[in-house]
């Protein structure tokens, strides 16, 4: 019968078909695909989808959601999460806007936000590592704590008295907007730094088992503290990529943006559970969520469906992962 | 009526079952009949295992069939299973310890009122009758499982699996995790289940349990069947030697060494409460066996000299210097190792490869410049992959898909990569095949010959007597005796760990 068949199966063509198979189920290829099949279908449809105007107006204001879901992505890799980075996005943006508008030198205003955004971070860390709190718990409570105080401070009020030079995200060297350069090399330098780095392997082993990191010489408590910080710089980057869009800011949390952040994580493959997961995976899904959001309007759909095709997305990344361990495990 | 001999209880016939390009059974034959006690020995990855899923529903076979009482049976599922008489304890067990005992042996079938709500006082009366008819009335049926002992919580897995009217039960690995005193008491339950008629598949990797309590017992090699053999009829090196194809003429290897200087000495060293005024001293090229019961401090003590719980008083003196161990990462600088109970706890990293697992303890040193260099750390992984006969797919093997024994090469590689002069092993050969088992005992033998100095906690006394040079042997955090190799024999050890004292 076939059994025969199946378990004497040439070594050679079965290691050709292992080689296409981790090539077709790698999650970064899987997004890349579902990027290009998107764009020829909605640009066959409608053809100003896939317009140069478009594509980048796509990219410029979406670049920042990027760069937030490589922190993202490092601190759900170290086995924890930020469900504050919606909030402290808003924060930074409108202390940024702020200080820039007082007067001080542009360059200040550009970089006190990612000081601030590695303190805020680090005060997280230190109560996740040092105090055991959940980071569940501790970004709800940074949550309501920064959306409350950003209300309070500004009382809604809109910045709008930016000084010229302020608007980083506008400039294009090259014609291509700056936020893509942001996102395109820090996703590559993160990358080969979580690779190739020391500490960026110790995220995945104290993600992957923390106990058994710390037997192995690991210090679990400062690896998080540091996974937080990095966090911090990568939101505090993003918060300027995203004040400087417009000509105002809003001094409002953008609605559901810690979702989409951490959307774009799940769905780049780095597992809710720690361990596993790349940032250039979170980049394209960021990249390919913002694709998605864009198609609805010229196929003539609602934007409230966006909502429901993330939460699909999300699902059905997670069921195909899970399909795929399960797999593997059965073998 | 005829004289006709009743059908066993459960009879496999020629069962196969195939994963993608695996063989896992293949023409299995087996059956237990009323009243016996059925052990299944076999490596893992023998088939075991799938033969129990097979069995208990998880599984269907591709081909052969299963015969209930005489009469073919399809088990589609667990509850099939189940609703058949056959009930499976694993090695994990399976209950929910924020609930009472009551409450976990009636789980999903708990006495109704005709109100339809749960009928407390039926529920605890008959699940007291329940744990009375296995003698096992000392386990109060209001407490939560939480509180009860590994021991205790087995018994009320069996006697949930005795509320399903179960006839046959599967017990895989019952006494990996228990104490000496509650295996005895296991036994005693097995023993009255079977005087009552139940039907009982033991999996253990023990062999003197088996030839203690089973009747017959059956050897899967590879997944296939090797053959049926009645205890009283066969012995311990016949079964062996059936297991893995080959005999094993020296079940410990045991070369003859001189010990060398003093690698480790431990002074009036202690972590109250768990462990007090430790006075021992281990040489280079020795290997010393620590014994105790479970909870006896010998853990404890290994986890001190390691940093993980640093020590509260006395001295430790590493090659003659004094030195003050409060981290794993320390330790690992003073060049320990510590490879610990609990494999996938505390030893792996399961979702990376096998190659990242081994060069977790020496990132900085592959590191120059603060960038992992790939090529050393692929030939470091292809070293001890070699060394340690660790068999996988390749570097790249995610350990989490390698079989316990694999798994546990995998933590010893990983600790002697690092090049210790100390090496702490704790329970190392715990729950891997017999194969695998000596392989890790020749290795320890060759470590001590080039020198290394070795701890070795055990809670299998067979492995401590075949093992060790000297034995410490430990009772409430307390090291209550030294023997030497010679002296030493199962019962002087066992009468030290349990504080019988001989007349």
């Amino acid at each position: 019968m076939n059994n025969s068949l199946i378990i004497k199966k040439d070594t050679k063509s079965e290691n050709t078909l292992q080689i296409f198979k981790t090539i077709i189920f790698n999650q970064e290829m899987v997004l890349l695909l579902s990027i290009l099949f998107l764009l020829i279908v909605v640009g066959f449809i409608n053809p100003r989808y896939v317009s140069n105007r478009n594509l980048i107006s796509l990219f410029l204001g979406n670049a920042y959601i990027a760069v937030a879901a490589i922190g993202m992505s490092m601190v759900i890799i170290s086995g924890n999460i930020d469900i504050s980075v919606g909030s402290l996005i808003g924060v930074l943006a409108t202390i940024s806007g702020t200080i820039a508008e007082a007067g001080f030198p542009i360059w200040i205003s550009w970089t006190i936000p990612l000081a601030i955004g590695m303190f805020i971070n680090f005060v997280m860390g230190i109560l996740v590592a040092y105090f055991r709190l959940p980071s569940i718990v501790v970004s709800l409570g940074f949550m309501s704590i920064l959306k409350g105080g950003l209300i309070m401070f500004t009382g809604g009020a809109w910045i709008s008295n930016l000084p010229d030079g302020y608007a980083l995200s506008q400039l294009r060297p090259l014609g291509i907007p700056m936020p893509i350069y942001f996102m395109v090399i820090l996703t590559t330098l993160t990358a080969y730094w979580m690779k190739m780095s020391p500490l960026g392997r110790s995220f995945y082993a104290v993600g992957g088992n923390s106990e058994a990191a710390r037997l192995a010489g690991i210090q679990p408590k400062l690896t998080v503290l540091k996974v937080f910080i990095l966090h911090g710089f990568f939101v505090g980057i993003a918060s300027v990529l995203f004040s400087t869009q417009l000509s105002v800011i809003q001094s409002t949390v953008p609605p559901y943006l810690e979702l989409t952040i951490i959307t774009a994580s799940v769905v780049g493959g780095v597992s809710i559970l720690g361990g596993t997961g790349t940032v250039i995976g979170s980049t394209l899904a960021a990249v390919l969520l913002a694709a998605i959001s864009s198609s609805m309007i010229f196929v003539n759909l609602s934007p409230f469906w966006l909502r429901s095709a993330q939460g699909l997305l999300i699902l059905a990344t997670v069921l195909a992962d899970l399909y795929r361990r399960q797999r593997q495990l059965n073998k | 009526m005829s004289q006709q001999i009743k059908p066993p209880v459960v009879h496999l016939k020629n069962i196969s079952k195939n994963f993608p390009g695996v063989r896992a059974l293949h023409n299995v034959s087996f059956d237990v009949i009323e009243g016996e006690v059925h052990a299944l020995l076999g490596e893992n990855g023998a088939g075991k295992s799938t033969l129990i899923k097979v069995l208990s529903g998880v599984y269907q076979q591709e081909h052969g069939e299963i015969l209930i009482d005489g009469n073919p049976c399809l088990l589609h599922t667990p509850h099939e299973a189940q609703r058949a008489g056959i009930a499976t304890i694993y090695q994990e067990l399976l209950l929910l310890p924020e609930l009472t005992v009551a409450e976990n042996v009636y789980l999903g079938h708990a006495p109704k009122t005709r109100w339809n709500t749960i009928n407390w006082s039926e529920l605890y009366s008959r699940a007291e009758d329940i744990l009375s008819s296995l003698d096992a009335e000392d386990i109060n049926v209001r407490n939560l499982v939480g509180t009860l002992s590994v021991g205790d919580r087995q018994r009320v897995e069996i006697a949930k699996a005795l509320s399903q009217q179960a006839r046959v039960l599967i017990m895989d690995e019952p006494t990996a995790s228990l104490t000496e005193t509650d295996v005895n008491r296991l036994f005693e339950t097995i023993r009255l289940l079977k005087k009552n008629g139940v039907a009982i598949i033991f999996i253990s990797h023990r062999l003197g349990e088996v030839f203690e309590l089973a009747d017959r017992v059956s050897i899967l090699r590879d997944g296939g069947y090797v053959g049926t053999k009645k205890t009283s009829e066969t012995n311990q090196g016949e079964l062996i030697s059936m297991m893995v194809g080959r005999t094993i003429d020296t079940l410990f290897p045991k070369t003859v060494r001189k010990a060398g200087k003093v690698v480790l000495e431990l002074k009036n060293y202690e972590r109250i409460p768990l462990t007090k005024k430790t006075n021992i001293k281990i040489h280079a090229g020795e290997i010393v066996g620590l014994s105790g019961l479970v909870g006896s401090g010998r853990t404890e003590l290994a986890q001190t000299i390691f940093g993980i719980t640093p020590a509260t008083g006395g001295s430790l003196e590493l090659n003659g210097e004094s030195v003050n161990i409060q981290s794993p990462e320390k330790a690992k600088k003073l060049k320990i190792a510590y490879l610990p109970e609990d494999r996938s706890q505390q030893g792996l990293i399961q979702p990376m490869k096998i190659l990242e697992n081994i060069s977790l303890p020496l990132l900085n040193e592959i590191s120059p410049r603060g960038i992992i260099n790939n090529k050393a750390e692929e030939q470091l992984a292809k070293k001890m992959i070699n060394q340690f006969n660790i068999r996988s797919t390749g570097n790249e093997q995610i350990v989490e898909l390698l079989s316990g024994g694999n798994q546990q090469k995998v933590v010893l590689a990983k600790w002697l990569a690092t090049k210790p002069d100390l090496l702490i092993l704790d329970e190392p050969t715990r729950g891997i095949d017999v194969g695998a088992k000596a392989e890790i005992h020749k290795l320890m033998d060759k470590l001590a010959s080039e020198g290394i100095a070795i701890l070795m906690i055990s809670s299998e006394l067979p492995e401590i007597l075949g093992m060790s040079d000297r034995i410490f042997v430990m009772r409430e955090g307390v090291i209550v005796a030294e023997l030497n190799r010679n002296d030493a024999t199962q019962e002087k050890v066992a009468e030290k760990m349990m504080g019988v004292e001989q007349q």
